[in-house]
């Protein structure tokens, strides 16, 4: 049986906290936290499979022309090697997030340095690398290739807002701000390198892969090869880490399909970690102006963002940097847009919380910056600006709790609302300062279905493709359940990353809790529907706790030998066309910068959020200090740095590409505002992955100009920045 | 074959690789099937791969398999199992300290061997002074363990796992 | 990885035998070189195994110095009591680099050689004179962030990456090195590591055959001991700059400076000249200045870099001014 709920209207009853089992929404720990600290989580690469061979990509010296020539014979007498794979079915791109259809193609068409124009097979791994290395293969380079994102022509992108009139705006203005910043490309940089071992059995398809949408996965892959979906099967029940660079398929799921198919054995094909910086997405750079208009009463009059972004050729991908800025503060008089630049770098995609993960810190430079021409208090000036409604559409706002995070997080980091001249602490070599910022990141749910099995026994189990790829989906849907069915989370048996099981909503976006969350919420709503009849009561008056009716009968009893089966469908429907629905936060930051040489180092951070419903406190936090900690990477040290002769990824490796380490985190401290969003979704929760990076680099920035002096308009603020901009 | 041809790999001798192109690392991945120890990096820049040889920590990436005859690893397999973990183990499901699971077990590797380093005296570039007592700080342990990258941005949660192993108190 | 001849070498002798052909290299603790073997930068056909040679002792030497075993380990040497006490420098230098993991393997030796971090000599598919000369230099007109400021060439701009030989620069030690004949001579390390002028591909005066048995610290002298590394993450990064310090004050004059420098140069950094502008002077942010103005008087940037100029500069007037605790 099915249980379907396509959302039109909010669902406010907030049923979960009607139900008595107290599991959901305290800090549980992790049900496959064992197998991880134990090393026995398997992931994509790590099935024992026998007669599997290795493939190892082969990847272009050229950024755009065209393969002419591979000579196989360079490296097929070389010992173990079985073949050299050049198919038109291999792909040259990763995916998309949600395309659902095959990336670019054929492999050698080339339009970026690094990309994968062949794969190398061998018996094993040392064979088929040292092999890769030793193909010779013939380019047509064209010379009509562009690198430079300012160097060429961009193409204005559709829904730009202009409304009012911001050039007046601003020059009535009691204090205004024009500025321009710009942030550096990023790597999501998952410590999982992209991998796959595909199995072909003369009619069926059998990857396991790191890949975090199967749902949208298995279609990618299928229309790459030409065959039928029902022909393929995709697992990943562990993948370590996605950050959007396992949303799409990416070059290795296909190399190591074709192979297996072509060689009738299994392949296994894993990216190296310089592979995947050069061909796996990256977040574009962005050159973001501000122009904001306030009165004396510091509210806004005016607000102007218009970014220029890049991508390849061809990709609809466009790094969203005005995502939340439509939105966040009000103004009337506002002008919004945002063009891209086609070069020839690696397809810019999904990176951890695309579009606020550098709109966000820029926008909140800009608006330090107006505080102190209004010489107001920072967090005062975000309050006087919340909008009652969409200040665009007029849409209203499903649940909006910036206020509150804004508030509360200033009384818990202890913020001094006073005058906030730069270098007003000193201590030995270092300035210290702090700085703020709000967070906002727009809502997103997906369509999702998963299969709840009440057994005989009063065990239950869930199935969906859904994976978790850290986010913590195992333990939270175990949590839902037992919640709901009145079962302890060791009752609930959580099976994810298997296309055989109904299609979730994949991970990604964010929206991974709210979606899935809600399908198993449907089923299990259904189950206590058939529980509530047996008992000869109304759903609404069963309550379950322990493994049964409290006071009354077993769940076994209830269900006398038989099985329950439902499958929850959730869809987003018509009420995300009349809400205006995100989640909110604010950051704050304490950092010390050194005098003689422009070091920032952290000292504290901060963050406040609103996102709906916690369902597991410890992983929700998790989440939280996650999206932190790339605020860090992204305010201080990350930047891909591209060579502008050939346009290749020079610092392809995690020696160069500086993604925080341990020693860059300093204590930080989470807060939760409790919120309930039934426009969000039926389980009221809203999405945390990216929320926690949605700003925070800019608290880190206004950090390092309060505590220095020093306006770095560039991120990441790196030593020589900081010195560049550092007054005498 | 002679035991001078083997290395020992929790408490288990094992035939070197017959290629020497193959790193420890891939010696214990693919020729073992001892998958707890990672691959994320391949050239020691995240740490993912760390074992203990000879009580000491590495990167098994950086070392070829036929340079360890007589040596013993320790991998995470050697630590602890989940009906039996160890205190690292346990203490990194109790704080959540990690997400994804993937760089763990080299963070719970690392973090074994750093505590002996502590308790040895070995120094660290967060130590003031460079002789008497090490003790496991925070500002000490972040330091040891910046060799282990967690991309997940679980740092924090690292922290208070090791320092609640460390102390000896919950954190 | 290009296939290779995996040898054991269980004798000085029979190191150099087997070292001494043209595709053959040594491994110690091959953290950098099997990096670079996995790159293919480096293809060598006879791997020479040199760990059961000995060369790990850390002992003291008659005349109150030091002798560090090329195969020790970085951490054996920087967790040595007498290293600790009297050479904090070092210690604080090798404790700067890298992590614990790479420490634990990494050699005397090893760490001496150790090969440049430019991007395009790691990367096969770019031009690099120092790993096929000829080539050209990618990073002139490329990315040159990580790039030397000093004594660089036309036809290289890469930098020595390490620290513990910057520290070992500043203490005036002796790189003692087996030739392949059987003799031994001893080179300082301020000597041993060459600048690139016409031949890059040459790090340092080592011929083939030879190998570094060990390094001599000479006796401890008085004074303030600094290392300080200026890097872009907390830890886990290669030097933008380095500066290593022994400073001594005799009253309120400097009576010892002698410093060497990281992440500016093709060698650690080593200008008498900038010691001899502080000897015998009272310290004071002017006196630092002109110390720069002579250390950085023929510094050159290469647009990405040129940041390196004023942070050397800075820096080095941070590190002189803890040394002689005057307030800047």
């Amino acid at each position: 049986m099915s249980a379907h709920l396509k959302q039109d209207a909010p669902v406010t009853d907030n049923r979960l906290d009607d139900m008595k089992q107290g599991v959901l929404g305290t800090a549980t720990s992790r049900v496959e936290g064992l197998l991880k600290v134990t090393g026995t989580a398997p992931y994509a690469a790590e099935y024992p499979i026998d007669g599997c061979a290795e493939g190892v990509l082969v990847t272009s010296t050229i950024a755009k022309g065209e393969v002419t020539a591979i000579d196989e014979d360079s490296v097929l007498s070389m010992p173990g090697v079985i073949a050299v794979i050049d198919h038109p079915s291999l792909t040259a791109r990763p995916a998309q997030g949600t395309a659902g259809e095959a990336p670019a193609q054929p492999a050698r068409k080339v339009g970026y340095f690094g990309q994968p124009v062949a794969v190398v097979v061998a018996e094993s791994f040392e064979q088929a690398r040292d092999a890769a290395k030793q193909l010779k293969v013939t380019y047509r380079a064209d010379d009509d290739v562009a690198f430079d994102p300012e160097a060429v022509d961009a193409e204005a992108q559709d829904g730009a807002t202009s409304q009012g009139d911001l050039a007046h705006a601003m020059k009535e203005a009691s204090a205004s701000v024009d500025v321009t910043y710009r942030t550096e490309g990023h790597s999501s940089a998952a410590m999982e390198p992209h991998a796959a071992i595909a199995q072909w059995d003369g009619d069926t398809l059998t990857v396991h892969a790191s890949l975090q949408m199967l749902n949208y996965n298995i279609s990618e892959l299928a229309d790459s090869l030409g065959l039928d979906e029902g022909k393929v099967r995709l697992i990943a029940r562990y993948v370590g880490g996605g950050f959007g660079s396992k949303l799409g398929i990416s070059e290795e799921t296909v190399a190591a399909s074709v192979a297996a198919m072509r060689l009738d054995r299994p392949v296994r094909v894993v990216m190296s970690r310089q592979q995947v910086l050069q061909c796996i997405m990256r977040r574009s750079e962005t050159r973001q102006r501000f122009r904001l208009a306030a009165g004396a009463d510091g509210k806004l009059t005016g607000f102007g963002h218009e970014a220029r972004v890049s991508n390849l050729p061809g990709e609809s991908f466009a790094e969203p940097v005005l995502q939340s800025s439509h939105f966040l503060y009000a103004g009337e008089n506002r002008e919004l847009s945002m063009e891209v630049a086609r070069i020839h770098r690696m397809t810019a995609g999904s990176v951890r919380a695309p579009g606020e993960a550098v709109g966000m810190p820029a926008l909140e430079c800009a608006m330090d910056m107006l505080a102190e021409e209004l010489a107001l208090d920072p967090v005062e000036l975000r309050l006087r600006n919340i909008p009652e409604k969409h200040p665009a559409s007029g849409l209203p706002f499903s649940s909006h709790k910036l206020a509150e995070c804004l508030q509360q997080g200033a009384e818990a980091f202890g913020w001094d609302s006073g005058p906030r001249t730069p270098r007003h602490t000193r201590e030995g070599e270092w300035w210290i300062g702090t700085g703020m910022a709000s967070a906002a990141r727009v809502h997103n749910v997906g369509e999702a279905k998963a299969r709840v099995t009440l057994k005989a026994d009063g065990t239950a189990l869930v199935e969906t493709d859904m994976t978790d790829i850290g986010t913590g989906t195992y333990t939270i849907l175990a949590q839902l359940v037992g919640e709901m069915l009145g079962l302890p989370i060791d009752d609930v048996l959580v099976e994810l990353g298997d296309t055989r099981h109904p299609r979730g909503p994949g991970s990604g976006g964010s929206w991974g809790a709210a979606s899935i969350g809600s399908a198993a919420y449907l089923a299990c709503k259904a189950l206590r529907e058939t529980l509530a009849e047996r008992a000869g009561m109304t759903e609404t008056d069963l309550a379950l706790r322990d493994g049964g009716v409290v006071g009354g009968a077993s769940l076994e009893e209830l269900l006398n030998g038989e099985t329950l089966v439902e499958e929850g469908h959730y869809e987003p429907g018509d009420v995300t066309d009349d809400y205006t629905a995100a989640g909110y936060g604010a950051f704050f930051a304490r950092v010390r910068v050194n005098r003689f040489t422009g070091e920032t180092r952290m000292e504290h951070m901060l963050g406040a959020f609103g996102f709906g419903r916690v369902l597991n406190t410890r992983t929700a936090r998790s989440q939280c200090i996650g999206g932190m900690t790339w605020s860090i990477g992204a305010a201080l040290t990350e930047a891909m740095l591209f060579d502008p002769v050939d346009g290749h990824l020079a610092n392809c490796d995690l020696a160069e590409y500086h993604v925080p380490v341990n020693r860059d985190v300093p204590d930080l401290d989470v807060l939760f505002v409790e919120e309930r969003d039934g426009v969000a979704s039926p389980i009221q929760a809203k999405g945390i992955g990216e929320l926690g990076m949605c700003g925070g680099a800019g608290a880190i920035a206004n950090a390092i100009y309060n505590a220095c002096g020093a306006r770095v308009l560039d991120f990441p603020m790196t030593p020589d920045r900081v010195l560049a901009a550092m007054p005498d | 074959m002679s035991s001078e041809n083997r290395v020992t790999i929790n408490g288990e001798a094992h035939p070197l690789p017959d290629d020497p192109r193959v790193s420890l690392l891939d010696m214990l991945r693919h020729n073992l099937g001892l998958t707890g120890t990672k691959k994320g990096c391949d050239h020691g820049q995240c740490g993912a791969c760390t074992v203990m040889v000879n009580g000491v920590r590495i990167n098994s990436c950086l070392t070829l398999a036929v340079m360890h005859d007589g040596d013993e690893v320790t991998t995470i397999e050697g630590l602890g199992t989940a009906e039996e973990p160890s205190a690292l183990q346990q203490a990194f499901v109790d704080h959540d300290a990690y997400q994804c699971g993937y760089c763990t077990p080299g963070q719970i590797c690392s973090a074994t061997a750093m505590l002996e380093e502590i308790a040895n005296g070995w120094p660290s570039d967060a130590s003031e002074n460079l002789d008497g007592t090490m003790k496991p700080s925070a500002e000490e342990i972040r330091e040891r363990m910046s060799g282990n990258i967690c991309r997940c941005g679980a740092y924090a949660n690292i922290l208070a796992a090791i320092t609640e192993v460390a102390s000896g108190e919950p954190a | 990885m290009r296939p290779f001849d995996y040898q054991r070498a269980d004798s000085r002798d029979h190191a150099g035998q087997l070292t001494a052909g043209e595709h053959a290299q040594a491994i110690a603790g091959g953290t950098n070189l099997l990096d670079l073997m996995k790159l293919q930068v480096e293809t060598p056909q006879t791997l020479v195994d040199i760990n059961r040679l000995g060369h790990r002792e850390i002992e003291d030497r008659d005349d109150g110095g030091m002798w560090i075993g090329a195969l020790a380990t970085n951490t054996e040497t920087a967790v040595h009591p007498r290293v600790r006490s009297d050479y904090p420098v070092l210690a604080r230098a090798i404790l700067a680099g890298a992590t614990q993991q790479l420490r634990n393997r990494a050699t005397t030796g090893g760490n001496l050689c150790q090969r440049t971090r430019c991007y395009y000599f790691t990367n096969i598919d770019q031009p690099c004179n120092k790993r096929e000369p000829g080539s050209g230099c990618g990073a002139i007109e490329g990315i040159a962030k990580l790039h030397a400021v000093l004594g660089a060439s036309s036809q290289c701009i890469a930098t020595y990456p390490g620290d513990m030989a910057v520290a070992m620069s500043a203490l005036d030690a002796q790189v003692e090195i087996a030739g392949a004949d059987g003799g031994t001579r001893t080179v300082p390390v301020r000597d041993f590591h060459r600048l690139p002028g016409d031949t890059p591909w040459k790090d340092n005066v080592l011929e083939p055959g030879d190998l570094i048995t060990g390094v001599t610290l000479p006796p401890p002298v008085k004074g303030r001991q600094l290392y300080r590394k200026v890097r872009e993450r907390s830890s886990y990064a290669f030097a933008l700059c380095s500066v290593a310090a022994i400073v001594a004050m005799d009253g309120d004059t400097i009576a010892r400076a002698d410093l060497a420098f990281g992440g500016l140069a093709h060698k650690p950094w080593h200008d008498p000249e900038v010691g001899q502008v502080l000897i015998g002077q009272k310290p004071g942010a002017d006196l630092f200045n002109r110390a720069a103005d002579v250390l950085l008087r023929d510094a050159r940037g290469y647009g990405e870099n040129d940041f390196k100029i004023p942070l050397a500069r800075r820096t080095l007037a941070a590190v002189l001014a803890e040394a002689t605790g005057v307030e800047l």
